[in-house]
């Protein structure tokens, strides 16, 4: 009897330390598995935004990911004035306006093509389509192209730093959180 | 204290520690199988030697691969392909037996669903197997990363993104299991973990799992009878072969299993030499580009029919509509709600299901290769909501099936 509560007694105590042990190396495991520092450091990307001509979609790159740069033309703005939804996602430098967005598809994140004549992107993965200010007018995607976190600097934006525009975007939920 | 005794022979010797002839006896002359089955019942057979082509052209491709953003295509497309003498057969072997597997997976699986091997005592062998599509879909997709072409990253980039979940935006969950914020080495390295050594693992611990849930059971037979096994290997071993209804796994239906072996190796082997090119995308001889996606993104044929089904809905439904495919076949004994074990074939409504759920599953296949546009988006709406269907009367039409 006495010996049996003893081993009772050495299987619970040894139980407990093993659940411990168990729960800590899930923990060492799943932290391993997270994006390194040097990954998570963010890169800072600064767009000149003078370089750009209207109507000429651009790709440049921030954290690994392509963005949009689309300088919008007169008729666009026209377009866009009519349509809040599509003015709001419009950054404004200087006299011109910007649609900067990540260009991956909200849907399952291809890179859909833009079609100057049109004026509009289509995303060859799952047939998603997006107008010129990246918002979208044809599912499966959930909803426009995402905007990065971003600060006018003069005429420079800085991509990775959230200015008081950004956050004015992300507040309004005209963009999520990239 | 255990007795050994001097040696008669090298058997004796090796008898005396390791019990090789009761092993042998309880794996091979003495595990019975019924008389009463056709080459379909070979395929299991099929997919463990299969399953050794790919371990052992993945050893050889393992010993020149290497998993680094940088080199990983050159080692791969140049490498192995151009450089190692007979690099070009392990790679071709390799990707013409990952695919094959899948089609013979699905051969076995249809075969288990037509003749009621999954109910009746077998539930834990059908769970196993589907484990073992599970085990193989994962050790597929991971191996399809490795060669870092344009299709391996756009793969790698839209499935990791299913795990956000649609709305859920989980994009932490993405970012963890990519390691980044876009596949990248972390991403390739881990998937080689994955592919060389986890999953493998996995998988022959599964193969282990699905042998033993096979054991008290035995497999199932063309009529679906229930065979009294002890009888019957008492009549065999008193000497009435013929008057049996089983035989002996080895020799005697190890024989017909390699006849069947051998006829599929020579059509396997035609694939490597002369038709390899089908499971080689062209697109993946590009470079992985994170700039740049490909017109068309579809997976590998195997991968299409629940692919189709993800794809007409909004990202939701979509999401929901997959994960459903994904997971409704292992419930299948529970779903089929008749006592019969007889084949489709007799069983009613059930074998109208069956026809039904194997064309709905081809015509799916065939339009999630096609553009998602028109006539052909259409079609696959249909044939999709026909897959959900199908899964929603089954318990009903068989719950009214008569006693057979
Ligand atoms: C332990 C067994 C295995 C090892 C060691 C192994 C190893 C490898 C290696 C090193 C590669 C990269 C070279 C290449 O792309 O050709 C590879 C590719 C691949 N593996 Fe495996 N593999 C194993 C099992 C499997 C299994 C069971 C499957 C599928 C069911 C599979 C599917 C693939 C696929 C689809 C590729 C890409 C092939 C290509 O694009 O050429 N592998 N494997
Ligand atoms: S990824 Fe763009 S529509 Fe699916």
């Amino acid at each position: 009897m006495k010996n049996n509560s003893r081993r009772g007694f050495m299987g619970k105590a040894f139980g407990a330390v093993a659940g411990i042990g168990a729960i800590g190396s899930l923990y060492a495991m799943k932290k391993s598995w997270d994006p390194l520092p040097s990954v998570k450091a963010a890169g800072f990307t600064t767009l000149n935004m003078d370089d750009y001509k209207e109507n000429e979609l651009v790709t440049e790159k921030w954290r690994g990911k392509p963005i949009f740069v689309l300088k919008q033309t007169k008729e666009m703005m026209e377009k866009a004035k009519a349509n809040p939804k599509d003015m709001d996602r419009l950054i404004q430098i200087g006299d011109s306006h910007f649609m900067v967005c990540v260009g991956l598809c909200t849907h399952l994140g291809c890179i859909p093509g833009y079609n100057p004549a049109e004026e509009s992107f289509l995303c060859a993965c799952h047939g998603g389509m997006y107008d010129f200010t990246a918002e979208v007018t044809k599912a499966p995607p959930p909803r426009g192209l995402d905007i990065p976190p971003f600060k006018i600097d003069g005429n420079k934006l800085v991509l990775g730093e959230e200015g008081p525009e950004y956050k004015k975007m992300l507040e309004a939920g005209i963009t999520l959180k990239v | 204290m255990a007795h050994f005794t001097k040696a008669t022979s090298v058997k004796d010797w090796f008898d005396q520690r390791l019990a090789i002839d009761k092993v042998e006896k309880v794996m091979m002359s003495e595990y019975w199988i019924p008389k009463n089955i056709n080459f379909l019942w070979a395929m299991g057979m099929v997919l463990v030697v299969t399953f050794t082509l790919l371990l052992v052209s993945g050893i050889f491709l393992l010993m020149y691969y290497q998993p680094n953003v940088a080199t990983a295509f050159d080692s791969v497309n140049y490498t192995i392909m151009r450089e190692v003498d007979f690099g070009w057969l392990w790679r071709h072997v390799h990707g013409v037996a990952a695919s094959v597997v899948f089609l013979i997976i699905y051969i076995h699986m249809f075969t288990g669903i037509y003749y009621g091997s999954y109910k009746k005592g077998r539930e834990m062998i059908w769970i196993s197997g589907m484990l073992l599509f599970v085990a193989f879909s994962a050790e597929a997709f991971s191996g399809y990363m490795l060669p870092w072409g344009q299709m391996s990253y756009w793969a790698g980039m839209v499935i990791t993104n299913l795990f956000a979940g649609g709305s859920l935006h989980a994009d932490g969950l993405v970012e963890w299991i990519r390691g980044d914020y876009v596949p990248a080495q972390a991403f390739l390295n881990r998937f080689f973990m994955l592919h060389v050594l986890l999953i493998p693992l996995a998988i022959m611990g599964l193969i282990g799992l699905h042998f033993a849930a096979l054991r008290i059971p035995h497999v199932n037979n063309q009529d679906g009878e229930e065979i009294d096994f002890d009888a019957e290997s008492k009549k065999y071993l008193a000497g009435d072969k013929a008057g049996s209804k089983v035989m002996r796994f080895a020799n005697d239906f190890m024989a017909k299993d390699m006849m069947v072996v051998g006829i599929y190796l020579i059509f396997f082997f035609y694939l490597v030499f002369f038709h390899y090119d089908f499971a080689m995308d062209p697109v993946n001889f590009d470079p992985a580009d994170g700039l740049k996606t490909p017109a068309h993104i579809y997976p590998e044929w195997y991968f299409l029919w629940s692919y189709e089904i993800l794809r007409p809905f909004s990202t939701n439904i979509g999401l929901i509509a997959f994960a459903f495919a994904q997971v409704i076949f292992v419930l299948l004994p529970f779903l089929d709600r008749s006592p019969n074990t007889t084949p489709a074939s007799r069983r009613g409504l059930f074998k109208i299901w069956f026809w039904a759920m194997l064309v709905d599953m081809i015509v799916l296949t065939a339009m999630g290769k096609l553009p998602p546009e028109g006539i052909f988006s259409t079609i696959g709406l249909v044939a999709a909501l026909t897959f959900i269907g199908l899964w929603i009367v089954l318990p009903f039409i068989t719950k009214m099936e008569k006693k057979a």
